[in-house]
């Protein structure tokens, strides 16, 4: 609670510093502020230094509360066995997933724009679990995952993924457009950006609906999480809703991605101040910034946000600093990426830390992560076959959802609404 | 204004309204349970049905029957004619404060709706009404309110965006095109989009060409969206309320020389068909088409037509997405001449889109080429005169009737 009340924000600084809290275990952001390292970053992790202030939520957090212990302690896990190995599996779910889209991309099953969010599990896992059926989430085109943590069934993503009619969007959105009404996963958006003010939107009705419509809970307000990455962040419609939410004081957490790269451009080539967290007071809001790669941090941070946004106290800025192990879409050659970045990262997998961390806290066994490795495997094997033997869109389909109301189609020659033509419901009318 | 007056006045049809011109159709409407339930009982009005061939006063009067009378008894014995009389804008804002009363999700969003009461005073008083959240003031920020419009509308609010003016919704295509378009089949049907989007378009007096624009040809390649023109009081009212109560996004466009027009409208609620478009003036010899502030300069011309012997039938479409084939083809059928009178530029307007869609289906009954008055494809100059020269003027209606009928 400290730690995100501080809106105070120190000059910024010129001079690299190493923050006081920084422990051995924890991992360093690396936003230099010298010309120089525009051209090159070292990830080395020993020669490492950090600007970032000293209230890092991550760190203080959990250095500072005694109800939470450090989660490098070993003596006191920072969270109970039945939430480890649920984080565990939705991770390993949504690894297992997005390696089984690459192969089956390759194998002619799945076409167009794929893009994977291998690497950043700790982020859909670490926010979306706390969340409750009403509670929304918006993303981008990057978006199985998440909609996977919101509870969308494997098989329903992987038809969609297929273009099959058992698709969650029934086949008409595709790797790009996941929605789902009844687990509140309101998109899949092509273009960054758009879906922040949708999200902002469904925020807007959370509040609309406790205070004009006096539907409260007494949880507190529906939370709507927006998902979105670096490249977004120098979007108008990123900064607009920074400020539309923060002077309603909307219930959302916008939830940077922050991977480093948008396509082939780094985040340090497209953008003035690369520090995204620093944006949220700019506007009002607490802006915080974590170790994305950890999904325990970023539990942590998700729980206060929500609990702040549950309270009606308005919207938050979380940068979670982390990396996609492939490239940014299965088309991607990635040639720009050096190989030590991708190792500095690749040594931080998520779902490989929390692993460790189980087995050292005693939170369970190797063989019985193992098990939930081998349950995860044959439940996207059966999504595969799902998708495999659904049936594919019939033209009868072509028609049904331009309009909520097919009236929309207007009035035919023949005085007879359009969508009352027997054509219409074979997808062959004149329309 | 005169020309609502002389509108009124050759609306009168000539000959008696033959009887097919009533839409039977009407009765399936108002029967089929769900439009019941949408227009939660009020009656859909098809405004072409005019039994009586009186005045616009009669018009909506004798067609409700079981409407729910909003105003009671103390409207009508005010006056010793039914109905009440207002402006354009205050018809809008009748409209919009009704479904607000009816409907606690209806809620309105844009810049200066609030506390300014809207630039052309449409949501006067509303905010006082409603309080801040359901008439809400937004920053300068049309892509981003767009989209805040459009995911409250999925998530069971029924918003109205106001464009101060529909220029400024050029802004806000991404969210218009990708999201209030698209989403509803992106999402396989799961999500509605239950949106209006309003504003005043149209060239005005010398408001210089960014606030000239007529963004109607622009959206109107958008799937999923449905696009309506408002016109008279009677109207303005009447599609306000169907649109708001319908569950696809519309686009609402208004005119800003229009806001100031006085009709007198039926105390009882009605709600008009979104579809549907407005016989103006029954005729003979040939079918005029038009919408929005072009229906004026064509009903000033259709006087001096009559004057000269013509008898033009004057079509308001309303419905410039989708196009009333209904109405538009009975018409042709009978006068076989057809003449598009619009304010959109030439190139890819509604009346381009208008004339495919008659050659598609009724080329057979054409006795002439149809010819299509435009705007100029000429930024709107601010000089008055180059203004004029811009839009269409009523002896250029004149002259391509007298050409149509040689």
């Amino acid at each position: 609670m400290a730690a995100f009340s501080a809106v105070k924000i120190p000059p910024p600084q010129f001079t690299t510093v190493r923050s006081s809290s920084q422990r051995p275990g924890s991992s360093p952001a690396h936003f230099a502020h010298s010309p120089s390292a525009f051209n090159s970053i070292s990830f080395g992790s020993a020669k490492s230094v950090r600007s970032r202030p000293l209230f890092a939520v991550s760190s203080d957090v959990v250095s500072s509360d005694k109800t939470k212990p450090a989660s490098s302690s070993s003596s006191n896990p920072a969270v109970t066995r039945e939430v480890a190995l649920e984080l565990y599996e939705d991770m390993v779910l949504g690894r297992a997933f997005e390696d089984m889209c690459a192969q089956m991309y390759y194998r002619g099953k799945m076409f167009g724009f794929v893009h994977l969010y291998n690497g950043q599990e700790a982020v859909s896992t670490g926010f979306i679990k706390l969340l409750n059926q009403s509670d929304k989430v918006v993303s981008t085109y990057r978006d199985h995952v998440h909609a996977l943590s919101k509870g969308v069934p494997s098989r329903e993503v992987m038809a969609e993924l297929f273009g099959k009619a058992t698709g969650c969007c029934r086949g008409q959105g595709g790797s790009m457009h996941m929605f789902s009404a009844a687990h509140n996963v309101l998109g899949g958006f092509a273009f960054i950006g758009e879906g922040i003010p949708v999200a902002t939107g469904a925020a807007f009705s959370a509040k609309y609906h406790h205070e004009v419509l006096k539907q409260s809970k007494p949880e507190g307000l529906d939370v709507t999480l927006a998902f979105f990455g670096d490249g977004t962040c120098n979007n108008g419609q990123f900064f607009e809703c920074l400020n539309m939410a923060q002077l309603w004081k909307l219930p959302i957490i916008f939830v940077v991605e922050n991977n480093l790269w948008a396509i082939g451009m780094s985040h340090l080539r497209a953008t003035s101040d690369p520090e995204i967290w620093k944006k949220g007071p700019a506007f009002g809001m607490p802006g915080v910034h974590v170790d994305g790669m950890d999904v325990l941090k970023v539990r942590e941070v998700a729980q206060e946000a929500i609990a702040r946004a549950r309270r009606g106290e308005g919207p938050t800025l979380v940068e979670c600093e982390t990396y996609r192990f492939r490239g940014h879409s299965l088309a991607d050659p990635d040639e720009l990426r050096k190989p030590d970045e991708k190792a500095h990262y690749a040594a931080r997998d998520p779902i490989i830390a929390l692993k460790k961390y189980i087995i050292e806290h005693g939170l369970a066994s190797e063989s019985e992560l193992k098990s939930i490795d081998k349950k995860i495997d044959d439940v996207v094997e059966d999504a595969v076959e799902f998708a495999d033997s659904s049936p594919l869109p019939p033209r009868t389909q072509l028609l049904e959802n331009v309009f909520a109301d097919p009236k929309g189609f207007g009035i035919g020659p023949d005085g007879k609404y359009r969508c009352e033509d027997p054509l219409f419901t074979q997808g062959t009318a004149q329309v | 204004m005169a020309s609502l007056q002389m509108a009124a006045l050759l609306s009168a049809p000539s000959t008696p309204v033959p009887s097919d011109r009533v839409r039977v159709g009407s009765l399936r409407l108002s029967a089929s349970s769900s439009s019941a339930a949408r227009n939660g009982g009020a009656l859909v009005v098809r405004s072409e049905a005019k039994v009586s061939g009186g005045g616009a006063s009669a018009r909506g009067l004798s067609l409700i029957t079981h409407a729910v009378a909003e105003k009671a008894a103390a409207a009508s014995s005010a006056d010793s004619k039914p109905g009440h009389e207002l402006l354009l804008f205050e018809a809008l804002r009748e409209g919009l404060d009704e479904e607000m009363e009816r409907d606690p999700t209806v809620c309105v969003m844009g810049e200066d709706v609030g506390h300014y009461g809207g630039s052309y005073k449409v949501t006067k008083g509303l905010a006082t009404k409603y309080g801040d959240l359901r008439v809400l003031d937004t920053p300068i920020a049309e892509n981003s309110f767009t989209g805040m419009g459009i995911g409250s509308a999925m998530t069971g609010l029924r918003p109205v965006v106001e464009g101060m003016n529909m220029g400024f919704l050029l802004l806000a295509y991404n969210q218009i095109s990708n999201n209030c378009g698209m989403l509803h089949y992106t999402s396989g049907g799961q999500f509605k989009i239950p949106i209006v989007i309003r504003g005043p378009g149209g060239v005005g007096r010398q408001l210089g060409a960014e606030h000239s624009q007529r963004l109607e040809s622009y959206f109107q390649s958008i799937p999923g969206l449905q696009m309506v023109a408002c016109s008279t009081p009677y109207n303005a009212k009447g599609l306000m309320k169907a649109a708001i109560r319908s569950e696809n996004p519309v686009v609402l466009f208004e005119h800003v020389l229009l806001y100031n027009l006085k009709e007198r409208i039926p105390d009882e609620e009605y709600v008009l068909s979104l579809e549907e478009a407005e016989m103006v003036r029954p005729g003979e010899h040939v079918t005029i088409l038009t919408y929005s502030r072009m229906r004026y300069h064509v009903m000033q011309a259709a006087k001096t037509l009559v004057n000269k012997g013509y008898d033009p039938e004057v079509i308001d479409i309303r419905s410039l997405k989708p196009f009333d084939l209904y109405t538009i083809g009975n018409s042709i059928k009978k006068t076989h001449r057809v003449l598009i009178v619009e304010e959109c530029m030439r190139t890819g307007g509604i009346g381009a889109s208008l004339r495919s869609a008659i050659i598609d289906n009724f080329w057979d009954y054409l006795d002439a080429p149809i010819l299509c008055l435009s705007s100029q494809d000429v930024p709107t100059p601010y000089a008055g005169t180059l203004e004029n020269w811009t839009v269409v003027q009523p002896e250029q209606i004149v002259a391509a009737v007298e050409q149509l009928c040689k």
